[in-house]
């Protein structure tokens, strides 16, 4: 399959194409090509392309799998609406 | 190795002062970074572009470096689009001494040529319809402040800093600075040892531990800000909200997502950068609160990053007699990102020995000996 209809980020629509570009031009961590392409930062938070941008990474810099990092864990861990949280605080009180 | 001068930092401050010396002709420039492009406070921040400041020194600095991020993308000749959109600021009064102190504010920017104007509530609510109006008295706006991507920037210094022979070293910390004879001598990295006799302090949040290296007291401490981001939507929103009073900034970028923040009053110094619930908390509230449709949108993620400090919340640039050949690019107190064309710009030239493009007596980190004559930046978030 066309490497440009292989999609790595849905979130942010990022191919397999645009990965091994950024790759080549020299952006080999996760938090670098995070900051180029947007991998990870939409509403998935890298749980959907993490791994798979992982296994590109370790594939290009020909390194094991549990020597590339992924980006950091930070909350909050599913969507919430910020009413949801105004709300909620009321009722505590 | 060899260096004419170390720039120690790798944050929009580092590239810019980088690509100005490379541009004005220096050679055997290297920069070193701890961490990844954009790892420090560069990466983190809104950066949002503002020139509507209550100091004098902040409006010019301010006014040239938009001039600047304006004829960036040739400049710099950036493959990509750094994505600076300038559909203004506009800042909210909530009260009434703000509606004066904002209006005192205008006359000053005006006179430096910032074309910002006050409004009424009524004027405000057709640039921004969703503000609320129980609680906005007045506000100021300038059309030409904006938004820029601070990844892609600091990318595009980068690359054109780099096409000039910059030497860049990322991942790679300084450890030490050897100084002899009251003359720097040796830059320490993990990894490397460089003779140089000229060292730029742009460490940001770890600029005050860079200056002990050196033997360098600096007046600046570190603090964490946090931020979050919410879900993409349609464009609702052109310029950046933000009040003083109020203690929030808030805007929707390009690609359809908001970015809001406020300070925490309360934040203890130091290194710390990480999330709270208390901030997501009344961050929710604060933005609900002034721009009530924007309950409906999900918050993705929350992060903070490090506010370097100074003692009248203005930078600290240029050399200092504590020791020759160190420079200064610290203290950027919440607003170095858009600043950062007038630092690379006024530090190369104070390395150089040329006559600064603008007068940086009150950037200078001499103000603080006298402290009478300081003025204080209170339009800050
Ligand atoms: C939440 C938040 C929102 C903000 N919003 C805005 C805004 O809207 N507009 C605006 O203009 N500004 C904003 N700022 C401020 C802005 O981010 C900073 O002023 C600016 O990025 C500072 O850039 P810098 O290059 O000086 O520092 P940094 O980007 O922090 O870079 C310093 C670099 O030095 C490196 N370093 C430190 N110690 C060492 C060492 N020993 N050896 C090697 N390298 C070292 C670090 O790794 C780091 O990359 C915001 C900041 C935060 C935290």
């Amino acid at each position: 399959m066309n490497k440009k209809d292989i999609i790595i980020c849905r979130c942010e629509d990022v191919s397999l194409e645009d990965l091994h570009n950024c790759l080549e031009e020299g952006y080999t961590t996760f938090e670098d090509i995070k900051r180029i392409l947007r991998i990870g930062m939409g509403p998935c938070q890298g749980n959907t392309c993490g791994l798979l941008a992982q296994r590109e990474i370790a594939k290009y810099l020909k390194l094991p799998l549990s020597q590339v990092k992924v980006h950091k864990v930070r909350p909050l861990i599913t969507g919430v609406k910020l009413k949801a949280i105004v709300e909620n605080n009321k009722n505590e009180s | 190795m060899k260096a004419n001068i170390v720039i120690i930092g790798g944050g929009i401050s580092g590239v810019a002062i980088a690509y100005n010396l490379a541009k004005k002709g220096m050679k055997d420039i290297v920069v070193f970074d701890d961490n990844y492009m954009t790892g420090g406070a560069t990466g983190r921040c809104g950066a949002g572009v503002r020139q509507q400041w209550g100091t004098k020194g902040n409006c010019i600095m301010a006014k040239m470096s938009v001039d600047f991020f304006e004829t960036a993308q040739e400049e710099l000749q950036y493959h990509r689009d750094i994505e600076f959109k300038q559909e203004g600021y506009l800042i909210v009064a909530t009260n009434k001494e703000e509606d004066e102190q904002f209006a005192k504010n205008v006359i000053l920017q005006n006179s430096v040529g910032i074309p910002a104007k006050q409004l009424s509530l009524e004027e405000a609510l057709e640039i921004v319809p969703h503000l609320n109006k129980d609680i906005v008295t007045s506000a100021t706006f300038c059309n030409t402040d904006g938004h820029l991507n601070p990844f892609l920037m600091t990318d595009a210094y980068y690359h054109a800093a780099k096409r000039l022979g910059v030497k860049f070293f990322y991942n790679e910390k300084v450890t030490d600075i050897i100084v002899e004879n009251s003359k720097i001598t040796k830059v320490i990295t993990k990894n490397y040892e460089v003779i140089t006799n000229k060292v730029v302090n742009a460490a940001g949040g770890f600029s005050y531990e860079v200056g002990q290296l050196a033997g360098v007291e600096l007046p600046v401490y570190s603090e964490n800000h946090e931020i979050l981001v919410t879900e993409p939507i349609e464009k609702i929103q052109g310029p950046m909200v933000i009040s003083f009073s109020k203690n929030i900034y808030c805007q929707q970028v390009p690609h359809g997502s908001f970015i809001m923040g406020r300070s925490d009053l309360d934040v203890e110094r130091g290194h710390d950068i990480g999330s709270t619930h208390k901030f997501l908390d009344e961050m929710a509230k604060t933005a609900v609160n002034l721009l009530p449709p924007l309950g409906d949108l999900r918050v993705i993620r929350q992060w903070g990053g490090s506010y370097n400090v100074s003692p009248d919340r203005q930078p600290i640039i240029g050399d200092t007699d504590q020791l020759e050949g160190y420079y200064l690019a610290v203290g950027f107190s919440g607003h170095g990102f858009m600043f950062a064309p007038m630092t690379g710009l006024l530090v190369s030239e104070v390395i150089l020995g040329l006559p600064t493009t603008i007068d940086i007596t009150d950037l200078h980190i001499d103000r603080f000996k006298n402290n009478e004559t300081t003025e204080y930046e209170h339009s800050v978030v």
